[in-house]
């Protein structure tokens, strides 16, 4: 049974305002950019034109350079936060149920998250070989915290009144898992899913500074000891580029798994 | 269902001291009864209820459901809480059917269920709309069909009109009534409004102030079904004014 809801979204008038604002900023940065750089104020090899990053830009994407390095970053980024995020949401899930868990774990972990990740990223390296696999690791470490402490507020958040009906209907801890954890901490967990979508280009590019063969961060470097600045804002850009697109991707699951909620707003 | 109390009390611990919440309590109440439980705020009345649903041990005595002692949560016994304690994420219709989906239902099961359940509580238009578009009182309408939505034999309320205005607590102590008038479940329900304890039941438990001791057990011989307007009766008044002497 399905029943329509007369329910309108009311399209402000200054929608578009909205959405072209940020193409706005991009234009006045551009021109300040530009302007900068018409001026003469500093010399080329430190700040390039316009023109000539994106001109860079289009080279490197047509000798393919850029793809390789991004599809390296990506990867390890892919797999940083599957790892990262797994091990976030599960140990977040134990501290929240389990007091011993609480007590063993927490000093670790903020210990852990205190530390300037690039200080140990090298014993990383040390440990897992400059390949990818070091890589990964230095980028699920940066990834786990936020999932973590979101997946702990999840669920010590969910009302002890629903977990007593549950208990009440008898069910069992496989359906309070699947019935009422999960969907209850989604919210929570998903804004922790999205800091950590775009700290998962720091972590792999802070690896790949440190010692790699391929990917942005490697690229960057490369370019910066040869004063190749314009392939420096290239490989930069690429990296908030990069960022911006997994944070997107996380917002789009965002927008398909929590359709209740938007329903339920007030137009 | 019938429902035994053998010398049931409970004390909690709290901050290291002792505190007797309810005090031993021994009472039988035969099957398809509507009993209210009437007493003041902190007299033990939900802790009461939690022990029968088998959510929280008794410190002593026994709970007897149908002659089998009962420690723990019973398929035929379905509790209703104050709030509506909706699933956000649940359309109101998933919300209803979850005691039958934890039960393994089909979908086909649940949706004949439901066909049968939602016209009665009024929610035909609401199957599909999310908990926070509901009022307060379509909410608790919701909890009330989640619950019957079970087929329990016992059902435990507790105070589940409390967070509702008068107009809306009004309606649903009638549908509630119309509702059991055709199911004839026993009922426990919490309230420390004497006026709804005497409107609804066929008898009254009333408690003391902590330590919740009972203090009286009236039992209640209005006609049913009964109508908004028997408030005004003398006799009525009579229960009411009981209810209230041995409260204090
Ligand atoms: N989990 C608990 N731990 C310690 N003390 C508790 C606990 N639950 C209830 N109490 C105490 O037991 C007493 C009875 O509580 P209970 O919730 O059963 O009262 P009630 O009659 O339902 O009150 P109300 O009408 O306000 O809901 C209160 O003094 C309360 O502080
Ligand atoms: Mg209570």
């Amino acid at each position: 049974m399905r029943v329509s809801f007369p329910i309108t979204m009311s399209r402000s008038a200054n929608t578009w305002t909205r959405r072209l604002a940020p193409l706005l900023t991009l234009v006045l940065v551009l021109a300040a950019w530009q302007l900068v750089f018409a001026l003469r104020l500093y010399p080329t090899f430190l700040i390039p034109s316009p023109q000539m990053v994106w001109e860079k830009a289009a080279q490197v994407l047509r000798d393919g350079t850029l793809w390789a390095h991004l599809l390296a970053t990506s990867e390890a980024m892919v797999w940083g936060l599957l790892w990262g995020v797994s091990i976030g949401t599960l140990l977040g899930y134990l501290i929240a149920k389990l007091p011993l868990a609480e007590v063993l774990l927490t000093p670790l972990i903020v210990a852990f998250q205190a530390t300037p990740i690039v200080a140990y990223a090298p014993l990383l390296i040390i440990w897992f070989g400059s390949g990818m696999t070091s890589k990964v690791v230095t980028c699920a470490v940066i990834v786990f915290f936020p999932t973590l402490m979101n997946t702990v507020v999840g669920v010590r958040q969910i009302p002890p009144r629903l977990r007593d009906l549950m208990r009440a209907l008898s069910a069992t801890r496989w359906q309070t898992l699947c019935k009422l954890e999960l969907p209850a901490i989604l919210p929570v967990w998903l804004t922790g899913l999205k800091t950590s979508a775009t700290l998962a280009v720091i972590g792999v590019v802070v690896g790949e500074f440190l010692s790699a063969d391929r990917g942005l961060g490697h690229w960057v470097k490369l370019a910066r000891s040869q004063y190749d600045t314009a392939l420096v804002f290239v490989g930069v850009l690429t990296m908030t580029a990069l960022a911006l697109t997994f944070y997107s991707l996380v917002y789009l699951l965002e927008w398909r798994l929590l359709k209740w909620q938007r329903q339920s707003r007030s137009v | 269902m019938r429902v035994r109390l053998e010398g049931v009390s409970v004390t909690y611990r709290q901050a290291g001291a002792k505190l007797l919440a309810l005090a031993p309590l021994t009472v039988d109440i035969p099957s398809g009864q509507f009993v209210a439980i009437l007493g003041a705020s902190g007299c033990g009345k939900s802790t009461l209820v939690r022990v029968v649903a088998g959510l929280q041990p008794a410190t002593s005595g026994s709970v007897w459901l149908d002659e089998v002692r009962n420690t723990r949560p019973h398929p035929a016994v379905g509790m209703m809480f104050q709030d509506a304690t909706l699933m956000g994420w649940r359309t109101v219709f998933d919300n209803i059917a979850l005691p039958l989906e934890l039960a393994g239902a089909s979908h086909a099961a649940r949706e004949a269920r439901l066909r049968a359940l939602l016209p009665m509580l009024g929610l035909e238009a609401w199957a599909n709309a999310y908990p926070a578009m509901l009022s307060g009182g379509m909410a608790q309408r919701a909890a009330l069909g989640r619950v019957l939505a079970q087929n329990p034999r016992l059902l435990l309320l507790d105070e589940p009109f409390g967070a509702l205005d008068a107009f809306t607590r009004e309606q649903l102590r009638l549908d509630l009534l119309a509702l059991w008038r055709d199911m004839r479940q026993t009922v426990l329900m919490v309230t420390h409004d004497i006026h709804e304890a005497v409107f609804m039941a066929d008898r009254l438990l009333v408690f003391s102030p902590r330590p919740g001791r009972l203090v009286a057990d009236i039992a209640i011989d209005l006609p049913r079904p009964r109508q908004l307007d028997m408030v005004y009766d003398a006799e009525f008044g009579v229960y009411a004014r009981a209810a209230r002497a041995a409260m204090v």
